[in-house]
């Protein structure tokens, strides 16, 4: 009962929070400035016709919303105008239809784009998060274990530099790596694999992952084996630990029945923060190996101005990242039965 | 077996590392946080160690569980030496010896249920394959441990009991596994003084009921008068005085714990004695001190207390102190 009504009550957080980020992101983009119009076709000699053309097919003709024509450079307009007409309720009206907008560069609609390019960041960063969380429970846990012994100091060290490796660097280290060991070096797959068996077509898209994983699997494992060696050995210093030895448990049954599932706690909101921002991808290990995700699709938009995309790719992380923090709270819930009880 | 020597502790040592005082130094530091301890137990006796904080009495507690291992001497348990054993052989033991611990706040895994905690023990020995005698003894061991009734507790957490019934909890885990010695490390200090009486009757009725040795540590003297039936008295790792807990309380013989002694509160102000308060702050047990290791603090030292180590005098039969004003 009460445990249903605090989750409740943060879903209907997490709810208000997105439509927050939605107003936000809206005026985020008015506000810039420089004219969008001249975003997408940035030829001096465009005759002002064309640019009117433009700014109607995108429906930047309308008033920002009333009382404002427009915000950068403000100028004020009728507050009169029906409120349907203009551009903040008509892009409300369309994000409820799952309606994007349409790509200033490409003349695509952007949900298509994000869509397509959404699948593509979740395999990427899917796997590597999957590994990083693997080797970095498995390491934080070993280093906590033998504490301050040789094997600690080396994975404590390791995971430091591995964390605080500038991404893109080691990206363009492994780039070179990959280049001598015959790797595919950019992309999602071979050109003209299409045509290639559904089994082979898998293989050839596993073989181009795989540079881009390991990047990103090195970065963030130190992170996941720093959190877990300090939180698990914070809970092997509690006395229910030294109870449960007093008690004949032997080191592993200790491990598995009373540490790792208080120590898993500060992990999983470390978990469910980055989930969220997978969807993001990670910009930079895209950036470098030309992965066709999200990140990619951002970084080239940013230099394109093509704001339609921004302001999509915006919507969808925000929700992400809301939503994987309402999961970790839905996980906190079964993990801590203190979390029940406020 | 021998039942005066149920549990027998000889020259027990523990020296931890300090490290060195300079890098590059070539003398090496130690925490002498016990030295050099020797008791003994009987059957189902309560003996109540009692010091103030760093004095080893923590230190010790865990020599005789086997979590520590010990730097020299060695323990007796049933005439068998107990001192350095393999974890197989050590299982076995655990059962005889449980342990109750000072914070009930932390002694509880946070994501276990009460009956989860007091059953774990059971399944970990393979004691009662079947479900139902373990349910039979998880609940007397509560019902045993005042957790009355049982069922009401059984699927709380941790968070949702007060201090004074976690402390029961504690015990009921120690107690189902029916143990013979029952350490209990300052159980009462983190509790509130009303619960305090609570829980020291609960271990009192425990060693008439079943026959229970408990070896009571506490930092309160005055807390020992109840049950304890040998008291020793320990300052900076070692026992500086132990005998019936009338010899001491009545007649102590050592300094330190005459002025112990002298600041029990007294509840009759016309029976309020002069307070002996010592100067001084307890010596870093990295460097103890030379001669007798209460000297600096001692108010009735003479000159050779600097020098000399003072021997254990024995006063009577059960009554012994360390003190060099007591040798003849």
């Amino acid at each position: 009962m009460n445990r249903t009504r605090t989750l409740l009550k943060k879903l209907a957080w997490s709810i208000f929070t997105i439509l927050f980020v939605i107003v936000l992101n809206f005026f985020l983009f008015r506000v810039l400035p420089g004219d969008p119009a001249r975003a997408g076709v940035r030829d001096p000699r465009l005759k002002k016709e064309a640019v009117e053309m433009l700014r109607v097919r995108f429906g930047l003709d309308k008033p920002v919303i009333n009382c404002f024509e427009s915000l950068n450079p403000i100028k004020l307009g009728s507050c009169t105008v029906n409120p349907l007409d203009t551009q903040f309720f008509i892009y409300v009206r369309n994000l409820l239809q799952g309606e994007l907008g349409i790509s200033y560069h490409t003349n695509r609609p952007v949900a298509d784009i994000l869509a397509e390019r959404l699948w593509n960041t979740v395999l990427l960063i899917g796997a590597g998060q999957i590994l990083s969380i693997m080797i970095g429970v498995v390491f934080g846990v070993f280093a906590a274990w033998k504490a301050r012994t040789a094997i600690d100091y080396s994975a404590v060290i390791t995971s430091l530099m591995a964390w605080s490796l500038p991404t893109f660097w080691l990206a363009i280290l492994l780039l070179f790596w990959g280049s001598n060991n015959g790797l595919p070096l950019a992309g999602k797959a071979t050109p003209g694999s299409s045509a290639l068996p559904l089994l082979q077509q898998w293989a050839d898209i596993g073989i181009h992952m795989i540079l881009p994983t390991l990047t990103y699997t090195i970065i963030y494992m130190g992170e996941y084996t720093l959190i877990m060696r300090s939180s698990l050995m914070d809970v092997l210093s509690e006395d229910y630990i030294l109870t449960a030895k007093a008690k004949g448990l032997s080191t592993f049954q200790i491990l598995k029945d009373h540490a790792l599932k208080n120590a898993m706690l500060p992990l999983v909101t470390v978990i469910a923060i980055n989930l969220g921002f997978t969807v993001a991808g990670a910009i930079q290990i895209e950036a470098v190996f030309s992965w066709p995700g999200l990140g990619l699709a951002i970084f080239e938009a940013v230099g394109r101005r093509d704001f339609p995309v921004l302001q999509g790719a915006f919507v969808l992380i925000a929700i992400a990242v809301i939503f994987a923090n309402f999961l970790a709270d839905l996980t906190y819930n079964y993990l801590d039965p203190r979390v029940q009880t406020e | 077996m021998n039942t005066e020597h149920f549990l027998e502790v000889r020259g027990l040592k523990k020296y931890f590392d300090a490290g060195r005082p300079r890098l590059f130094s070539r003398e090496a530091r130690f925490v002498h946080a016990v030295d050099d301890v020797s008791f003994s137990l009987r059957h189902s006796e309560v003996i109540a160690l009692v010091g103030e904080s760093g004095c080893g009495k923590s230190t010790l507690s865990l020599l005789l569980m086997g979590l520590e291992e010990p730097t020299e001497g060695s323990i007796f348990f049933e005439g068998r030496d107990i001192t350095h054993l393999k974890e197989s052989e050590r299982k076995e033991l655990r059962r005889k010896i449980q342990m109750v611990f000072q914070d009930p706040y932390e002694s509880l895994n946070p994501t276990q249920t009460i009956e989860e905690i007091i059953n774990e023990p059971l399944l970990v020995h393979g004691i009662a394959k079947d479900k139902r005698e373990r349910d039979e003894r998880v609940m007397k061991a509560m019902e045993d441990a005042g957790l009355k009734p049982a069922e009401v507790y059984l699927s709380r957490f941790p968070h949702e009991l007060s201090g004074g019934q976690r402390q029961r909890v504690v015990i009921a885990a120690a107690l189902v596994l029916e143990p013979e010695i029952l350490l209990a490390d300052e159980p009462v200090s983190m509790l509130d003084v009303s619960i305090r009486a609570e829980i020291i009757n609960l271990l009192a009725e425990l060693r008439i009921t079943r026959q229970i040795a408990v070896i009571f540590i506490t930092h309160d003297l005055g807390s020992v008068g109840f049950f304890a039936d040998r008291v020793a008295v320990m300052y900076l790792g070692r026992i500086v005085e132990i005998g019936t807990m009338l010899e001491v309380l009545e007649k102590p013989k050592h300094p330190y714990t005459k002025a112990l002694i002298s600041v029990i509160p007294v509840p009759n102000p016309r029976l309020r004695h002069e307070r002996i308060i010592l100067q001084g702050e307890t010596p870093n047990p990295i460097d103890v001190p030379k001669g007798c290791r209460f000297h600096p603090r001692c108010p009735v030292a003479i000159a050779i207390c600097k020098d000399s180590d003072p021997p254990s005098v024995t006063l009577s039969k059960t009554h012994s102190a360390a003190c060099l004003l007591l040798v003849k």
